[in-house]
């Protein structure tokens, strides 16, 4: 909270401290995005995972000012660095506002769970690279076209001078997110948030866009906030992670840290669930016992404790664990965190 | 593209034919026919006929041929000269009598329906953008009244203010002095001062119900994910808002563009009868009366067609509005 008045470290390029964000329900208020905070820095990879509501796409969406209209911005500051070099404090700017138009689609890129749904049925993949790029360039139709194609190749759609004519139902899943990935990057961001950009795709064409992706990403040098709740796919990509429950982010480290030394029960439960290549094939997935609970009911305490097997009555259930600092940086939101440091190594 | 049109046009053909014919037998189907009709009325205005002049009178009209040779030569008559036959009871060519309605009615549907959408579709888009807000209330009680009252009821007040708070003649389409006479700068003026009345009492109960179905459509498109795209991309709210969803929004009034005239050539006859309009709506409903076949089957005919071009008119325009319905 102290940082919010500092000015970014020069490497940074996002960062949310203390982040709420709370939609009023008739069944009670649901604080989906409940003190989040995380950064990232320039060109970085960071992975942000958690099961599903656990309020991964609703801080995502503060972050372009694009919450659900219901949504009531409940604190924190989300600060960004713009390509001038200039700090923008997006948490305060309005959602339709002229800076955050201008951030939108041309420093800050994103791409959605959807391929399906997420491109405009009517107008052509070119059409709409083309109105983004003329949006925020100044630059003739026949520029933008051309950009457009320079885009799809570089996605490497195949036959883009023939796709940039298509319309999306002309196109495979795969294709759409490819064309959603061109669209995102029409105006070289230094952002890109994927919101869980492969988890609507079947495996091989996962791998593809990941790959892509990665590729994209080493040849621009831009950042990317990687949403999924699939660890395995963080492994892959991801420079950084930040572990999300019920609308806190309990765990942050580096990729190693987190999957060799996991500092918080709820990021061991959830690497123990996914399936290791080469691991015996018969054994069942651990699963983490007991659901999600529901969001007007959050436990209290750490909201973990339900389903924690290292939960300590009279401390878990009673007491909000504070964030405790690792002197490597990692970051676990767990009263026993200190505990794991020398068993993590097993 | 231009296969899909040809191909629309090509099977619009035997549509056209069936229904010309569908329409002849229709008018064939009570029992009795013109001469039973007319026979009966001077039967009850004290002449009396006899069996044989009946049956001369059939004979002379052509009534006893099968019905084939009836339909043959009513449809090539129309095609080839555009003879519609005549009146039996107005004893008059058809083609004299349905012309002028014809126009009127084709401008006053055509004008209601562009009145129609240009104050429905802005107020369903703003309801849906701002939903729950004052003005969203607002219109959507408007758009119960609008539902609710029946249309010959709005052109009865509507009558009554303009008689008794205006001073106006507000009845039909021309004053008493240019009923009859021809076209002139003068009858033009006169008849757009009556044209109001009938195209807010036909609009009116259309534009409430545009309302809803535009708002409905529009808060459908909203929640999809495409919107939020194009806000990502930064363009403002107006811009996302009448560029993505209003254009997928419309698609349904699109593909029922066609269907707005034949609705209004034959819905509009209470209004048409209480407002006094010449139009083609209580003419259509005497000649049923009447049994009188060739200017009913006449109407009936160019009603049908008039469905078909605009049944074929509003695919042309929905592949041309989504690309989506030219794949098939
Ligand atoms: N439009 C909305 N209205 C009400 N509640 C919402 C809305 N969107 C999200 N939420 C709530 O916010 C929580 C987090 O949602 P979300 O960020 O979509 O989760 P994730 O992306 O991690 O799966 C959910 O539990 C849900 O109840
Ligand atoms: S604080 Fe307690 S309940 Fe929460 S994760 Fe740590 S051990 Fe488990
Ligand atoms: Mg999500």
């Amino acid at each position: 909270m102290t940082q919010t008045n500092n000015p970014l470290p020069p490497e940074r390029l996002l960062q949310l401290d203390d982040v709420n964000v709370h939609f009023p329900m008739r069944e009670g208020l649901v604080k989906a995005v409940n003190g989040v905070s995380y950064h990232i820095n320039r060109g970085e990879v960071l992975g942000i995972v958690g099961e599903s509501g656990s309020g991964k796409s609703v801080t995502a969406r503060s972050i372009m000012r694009l919450q659900p209209k219901q949504a009531l911005d409940a604190g924190g500051s989300i600060r960004f660095r713009r390509k001038s070099g200039e700090e923008v404090l997006i948490s305060s700017e309005d959602r339709q506002s002229r800076t955050m138009r201008d951030l939108r689609g041309n420093e800050i890129g994103m791409i959605f769970q959807e391929p399906m749904t997420a491109l405009s049925p009517v107008h052509t993949i070119g059409t709409q690279i083309m109105r983004t790029v003329m949006l925020h360039r100044n630059v003739s139709k026949a520029d933008a076209r051309a950009r457009a194609i320079e885009l799809l190749t570089k996605v490497q759609m195949p036959r883009p001078n023939d796709i940039v004519d298509r319309y999306p139902h002309h196109l495979s899943g795969g294709m759409r997110q490819r064309a959603m990935i061109a669209l995102a990057l029409a105006c070289d961001p230094t952002l890109l948030i994927a919101d869980e950009p492969t988890t609507a795709l079947d495996v091989t064409t996962e791998a593809q866009i990941l790959h892509l992706l990665k590729s994209l990403q080493q040849e621009l040098g831009m950042a990317i906030v990687f949403i999924t709740h699939n660890f395995g796919v963080v492994a892959d990509i991801a420079d950084r992670v930040a572990v999300m429950y019920l609308g806190r982010v309990v765990e942050t480290g580096t990729v190693d840290e987190i999957f060799y030394e996991p500092k918080h029960p709820y990021t061991q439960a959830l690497l123990r669930s996914i399936p290791k290549l080469g691991g015996q094939k018969a054994r069942r997935l651990k699963t983490i016992s007991g659901t999600v609970p529901d969001p007007f009911n959050v436990p209290p305490g750490c909201s973990f404790h339900p389903r924690c097997m290292r939960a300590v009555g009279g401390i878990c259930n009673v007491t909000t664990p504070p964030e405790v600092r690792f002197p490597n940086g990692q970051i676990s939101r767990c009263h026993f965190a200190e505990e794991f440091r020398s068993e993590a190594a097993e | 593209m231009l296969s899909l049109i040809v191909n629309r046009i090509l099977w619009a053909i035997p549509t056209l034919i069936f229904v010309s014919f569908i329409s002849f037998v229709i008018i064939q189907l009570p029992p009795g026919d013109y001469v039973t009709a007319y026979v009966a009325q001077l039967r009850h205005s004290g002449e009396y006929i006899t069996e044989l002049q009946e049956a001369a009178m059939r004979q002379e009209f052509g009534l006893n041929d099968p019905l084939l040779v009836q339909y043959w030569r009513w449809i090539s008559a129309i095609v080839m000269h555009g003879d519609f036959g005549r009146s039996l009871e107005w004893n008059m060519d058809v083609k004299d009598m349905i012309w002028d309605r014809l126009g009127l009615t084709l401008a006053i549907s055509t004008l209601s329906m562009i009145f129609t959408w240009i104050i429905a579709i802005p107020i369903g888009v703003y309801s849906a953008t701002r939903q729950y807000s004052f003005f969203d209330y607002i219109f959507t009680v408007f758009g119960f009244i609008g539902k609710g009252i029946p249309e010959f009821m709005l052109a009865l007040i509507l009558m009554w203010l303009g008689y008794a708070y205006f001073n106006m003649d507000v009845g039909g389409l021309f004053s008493r002095q240019y009923e009859t006479a021809p076209w002139s700068w003068g009858k033009f003026v006169d008849l757009l001062e009556h044209l109001w009345v009938p195209i807010v009492v036909l609009a009116f109960g259309s534009t409430a119900g545009l309302i809803r179905v535009m708002r409905a459509n529009m808060l459908d498109e909203l929640g999809k994910p495409y919107v939020e795209t194009a806000y990502a991309q930064g363009f403002t709210e107006r811009t996302v808002v009448w560029r993505y969803p209003v254009r997928i929004a419309l698609n349904p009034f699109i593909s029922t563009v066609g269907w707005a005239l034949p609705a209004l050539f034959s819905g509009d006859i209470i209004a048409a009868v209480v407002l006094n309009l010449p139009t083609t709506g209580p003419l259509l409903l005497k000649a049923l009366q009447m049994q009188d076949m060739y200017l009913a089957g006449s109407f009936i005919l160019i009603l049908s067609v008039f469905t078909v071009i605009g049944t074929v008119l509003s695919d042309i325009l929905l592949a041309v509005s989504d690309p989506r319905i030219r794949m098939a």
